[in-house]
C-alpha cells in the first residue's frame, strides 16, 4: 500500500525524523490559508500523487508570496500529471502539500528496503541525492553504500555513522545525520514498511538534516496490525475495479488488453496472462479468486471483470487444489445469471471436482466453449475475441 | 528415495482444528502421510479425527516421536508458530500460511539461523512424496511416484507442471513448492543440491516466476554443480513492473527481477526454459529424449 509524501512526513515527524513544516490542501484557499500560518519566504506547492517524478511533470513549483502560491495551486490542483511512473494516462492531482522553502546546502539518498538475498532489512545511501538510485546503480555503483540490519538489535550507531561518512555528510552534521537514520529505521520496523525512500535528504543552511521528500510503501500483509496506515489509504489513487476486489479479498490487477481472466493460484494467473500474449492476444486483467473462494467470491470477481468495458471475452482458468471446480462452476452460472452474459466465455477446469464443475456448466444452458488444456483454451478465447 | 520427506515421515499439524488444517488433515490421512499428532493451544487432550491434539509442539513431539510439522497456523501468529516448532528440534517445518508479515519472517529467518529445523515455505502448497507422504494442500491424486523432481515458487503452476508430467507417464520423486513470498525459508538452491543427491531422481522442472534474484542465482549454481538436466519455466513474462501480481515476492522493482533477465541467465546456464506453461511437461520430455533418460523416467502407463 502506498500513501501521500505529506503522510509519510507526518509519520516521520511522529518517529522524531527532521522534515520540513508543511500542511496539506484541497484547495487554492486552503493552501494560501496554510502558507500564510507558515509564514516563511519561500513556500513550496507540491502535488500530491502515488507516484514520483512530479517535479519534471511541473506537479513542483517555488512561490515567492502569498498570490504566487494561489496561481500554483490553482494551476496544479485538478490537473493531470503524467510522469514515467503513472502510465501514459497520468493521475489528477486532488491533494497539495504546502511546505516550507528550506535553504538546501546538499542532497542525499537514503532508503530502506526487504533484501530477499540476506532476509534483512538493508539500508541504503548515496550522494547522489535527487537521481533515481537505480539510476545511480546503474551507472555509479560504487556511490551506493549499503548496511545490512540484524533484526535483534536493529539498526546501531555505528553502521549509521558508517553510512554518513561514506556519503560525505559533513562531520558537524554528523549527528543530526545518525538521528535520522535510526528514526527512519524505527518507523520502518514499527510501520511494517516494505521500501522507504527519502529522496532527497538534505542537509541546510542552518544546519538540518532533512527529509525533503518521503516515500513510503507497506506491506499489506501486515496491515490488520497498522490501524493507523490504513487510514491513510487514498481511494482516488486507486483502479476502481481494484478496490472493489479489495472489498472481496481478490488479487486483482487491471491491465489494457481486452481478454478477461480469472484463475486460481497467482503463479498460474500470471501464466495465463503470458500464454494469451503468446496466441498474440491481450490480457485485460490479473486475477488470482485465491484457494479458499466461494461462489459470492467467485461471483463477484466475475462481476468485476464484466464491468470492464474494453472486455471482449472471457477466460477462466482453474487449477482445482483447494479449489474445487464446482464452486468455481457455481459462481460462473449465478454471474451470468445476474448481469448476463454478451462475450464468448472459454472455461477450462482441471484438478478437484472436475467432472462437477463440467456438469454444472453444461446444465445451465449458457454459451461456454470448453477447453481441454490451458493452451487450448487461450487459442480458443483470442480467436473468438479476433472474429 | 526422495527427498525431505518419505513414508517414515511423522507429521504433527499446527492449527490441526481450523477449519484449513482439519480440512487438509482429513486429505493427508487419506493419502497415507503418517499423521501422529496436533497442536493447538488450549485444547490439548482432546482429539479430532482419532489425532491426538497437544497444548505445545514440546509436548507432540516428546509424546509422539514426530520429526515434522505443518503450519495452518493464520498469519498474525504463524511466526511465532515456527519458532515454537524450531524450538521443539523438529527436522522440517512446512508453512502453508500465506500473509505473514515479512517483518516477522524476517525474525524468524534470524532465529532459525545455526539451528538444524529447515524450513519450506510460507505461502506454499508443501512438499509431496508420491505415493508415500502428502503435507500440504496439493491435490494427491495428480501425483504418480517417479523420478523427476519439481521445485516451484508456485502452488497452481506446479500441479499444472505434474498433471503434464504424470498424463505423459513420467512420475515424481518429489514436489516441493518453496513458496512465493520475498523472505522465505528454503530456496531453490537448497533444493535443487538434494535432487541433485538423490540416486532416484533423474532430472528436474524448476518453476520460478517474477520478483527477486533466486532464479538467477539457482541458474549459476546449476552451472557449476548440477549434474542432472534441468527445464525452467518463468512465470509473469507480460506482467506490468512494479505491481504485485498476487504472491508478495511477485514484484518486478526498479527494472529488476523481470521474466527476460532470469530465462537469459537460466538459458545461458544449459537450462532449457520451456516457452509456455503448457508446454513444461513437453519441454522435459525432449530434454530427457536428448539425454537417453526417457525410458528410464516412464513409469506408469497412460
Amino acid at each position: 500500500m502506498n500513501i501521500h509524501e505529506y503522510q509519510g512526513k507526518e509519520l516521520l515527524r511522529k518517529y522524531g525524523v527532521a522534515v520540513p513544516d508543511g500542511k496539506v490542501a484541497y484547495s487554492a484557499t486552503e493552501a494560501v490559508d496554510a502558507a500564510k500560518s507558515l509564514g516563511t519566504d519561500v513556500t513550496v506547492v507540491k502535488a500530491q500523487i502515488h507516484a514520483g517524478g512530479r517535479g519534471n511533470a511541473g506537479g513542483v513549483k517555488i512561490a515567492k508570496n502569498l498570490d504566487e502560491v494561489r496561481t500554483y495551486a490553482s494551476e496544479i490542483l485538478g490537473k493531470t500529471l503524467v510522469t514515467h511512473q503513472t502510465g501514459p494516462e497520468g493521475k489528477v492531482v486532488n491533494r497539495l502539500l504546502i511546505e516550507q522553502g528550506c535553504d538546501i546546502q546538499n542532497e542525499y539518498y537514503v532508503g530502506l528496503v526487504v533484501d530477499r538475498a540476506t532476509s534483512r532489512i538493508v539500508m541504503m545511501a548515496s550522494e547522489e541525492g535527487g537521481t533515481e538510485i537505480e539510476e545511480v546503480a546503474e551507472k555509479t555503483p560504487e556511490k551506493i553504500f549499503k548496511e545490512v540490519i540484524d533484526p535483534v538489535t536493529g539498526l546501531m550507531p555505528y553502521q549509521a555513522r558508517r553510512l554518513a561518512f561514506n556519503i560525505n555528510i559533513p562531520k558537524e552534521m554528523l549527528k543530526e545525520a545518525v538521528k535520522f537514520m535510526m528514526g527512519l529505521y524505527k518507523v520502518f520496523e514499527a510501520k511494517d514498511c516494505s521500501i522507504a525512500e527519502i529522496n532527497p535528504l538534505v542537509t541546510t543552511g542552518d544546519g538540518k538534516v532533512m527529509a525533503l521528500d518521503a516515500k513510503f510503501n507497506f506491506d499489506p500483509n501486515a496491515l490488520f496490525r497498522q490501524k493507523d496506515i490504513v487510514e491513510f489509504r487514498d481511494l482516488d489513487e486507486e483502479d476502481e475495479k481494484e478496490i472493489e476486489a479489495s472489498k472481496y479479498d481478490l488479487s486483482y490487477i487491471s491491465l489494457e488488453g481486452n481478454i478477461g481472466c480469472m484463475v486460481n493460484g497467482a503463479g498460474l494467473a500470471m501464466s495465463t496472462m503470458d500464454i494469451i500474449k503468446h496466441y498474440s492476444g491481450d490480457p485485460a486483467n490479473f486475477l488470482d479468486v485465491g484457494g479458499g473462494a466461494t461462489k459470492e467470491k467467485v461471483t463477484a470477481a466475475f462481476k468485476i471483470i464484466l464491468s470492464d468495458k474494453n472486455v471482449k471475452g472471457i477466460y477462466v482458468n482453474i487449477f482445482g487444489g483447494i479449489m474445487k471446480c464446482d464452486i468455481i462452476a457455481e459462481g460462473v452460472v449465478a454471474a451470468t445469471k445476474e448481469v448476463g452474459l454478451t462475450i464468448p466465455l472459454v472455461v477450462r477446469l482441471e484438478g478437484t471436482n472436475v467432472d462437477l464443475g463440467k456438469q454444472i456448466l453444461e446444465e445451465s444452458g449458457l454459451d461456454i466453449t470448453a477447453a481441454d488444456s490451458m493452451a487450448d483454451g487461450a487459442e480458443k478465447i483470442v480467436s473468438l475475441v479476433k472474429a | 528415495m526422495s527427498i525431505l520427506i518419505n513414508k517414515d515421515t511423522k507429521v504433527i499439524v499446527q492449527g490441526i482444528t481450523g477449519a484449513t488444517g482439519l480440512f487438509h488433515t482429513k486429505q493427508a490421512v487419506e493419502y497415507g502421510t503418517n499423521i501422529v499428532g496436533g497442536v493447538t493451544p488450549g485444547k490439548g487432550g482432546t482429539e479430532v479425527e482419532g489425532i491426538p491434539v497437544f497444548n505445545t509442539v514440546t509436548d507432540a513431539v516428546a509424546k509422539t516421536g514426530a520429526n515434522a510439522s505443518v503450519v495452518y497456523v493464520p498469519p498474525p501468529f504463524a511466526a511465532d508458530a515456527i519458532m515454537e516448532a524450531t524450538d521443539a528440534g523438529l527436522d522440517l517445518v512446512i508453512t502453508i500460511t500465506e500473509g505473514i508479515p515479512v517483518v516477522d519472517m524476517i525474525k524468524v529467518k534470524r532465529y532459525m539461523e545455526g539451528k538444524k529445523t529447515r524450513l519450506i515455505g510460507p505461502n506454499c502448497p508443501g512438499v509431496i512424496t508420491p505415493e508415500e507422504c502428502k503435507i500440504g494442500i496439493m491435490p494427491g491424486y495428480i501425483h504418480k511416484k517417479g523420478h523427476v523432481g519439481v521445485v516451484s515458487r508456485s502452488g497452481t503452476l506446479t500441479y499444472e507442471a505434474v498433471h503434464q508430467l504424470s498424463t505423459n507417464g513420467i512420475g515424481q520423486s518429489t514436489a516441493v513448492g518453496i513458496g512465493g513470498d520475498p523472505v522465505n525459508g528454503t530456496d531453490f538452491i537448497d533444493v535443487l543440491k538434494q535432487f541433485n543427491e538423490d540416486p532416484e531422481t533423474y532430472a528436474v522442472i524448476m518453476i520460478g516466476e517474477i520478483g527477486g534474484t533466486a532464479e538467477e542465482e539457482a541458474a549459476e549454481w546449476i552451472k557449476e554443480n548440477m549434474t542432472k538436466p534441468v527445464v525452467g519455466f518463468i512465470g509473469g513474462q507480460t506482467a506490468p513492473p512494479g505491481k504485485r501480481m498476487g504472491h508478495a515476492g511477485a514484484i518486478i522493482s526498479g527494472g529488476k527481477g523481470t521474466a527476460d533477465e532470469k530465462i537469459k541467465t537460466l538459458n545461458a546456464a544449459g537450462v532449457k526454459v520451456a516457452e509456455t506453461p503448457a508446454v513444461m511437461g513437453e519441454t522435459l520430455i525432449s530434454v530427457l529424449k536428448e539425454t537417453d533418460l526417457y525410458d528410464k523416467c516412464v513409469t506408469h502407463k497412460v
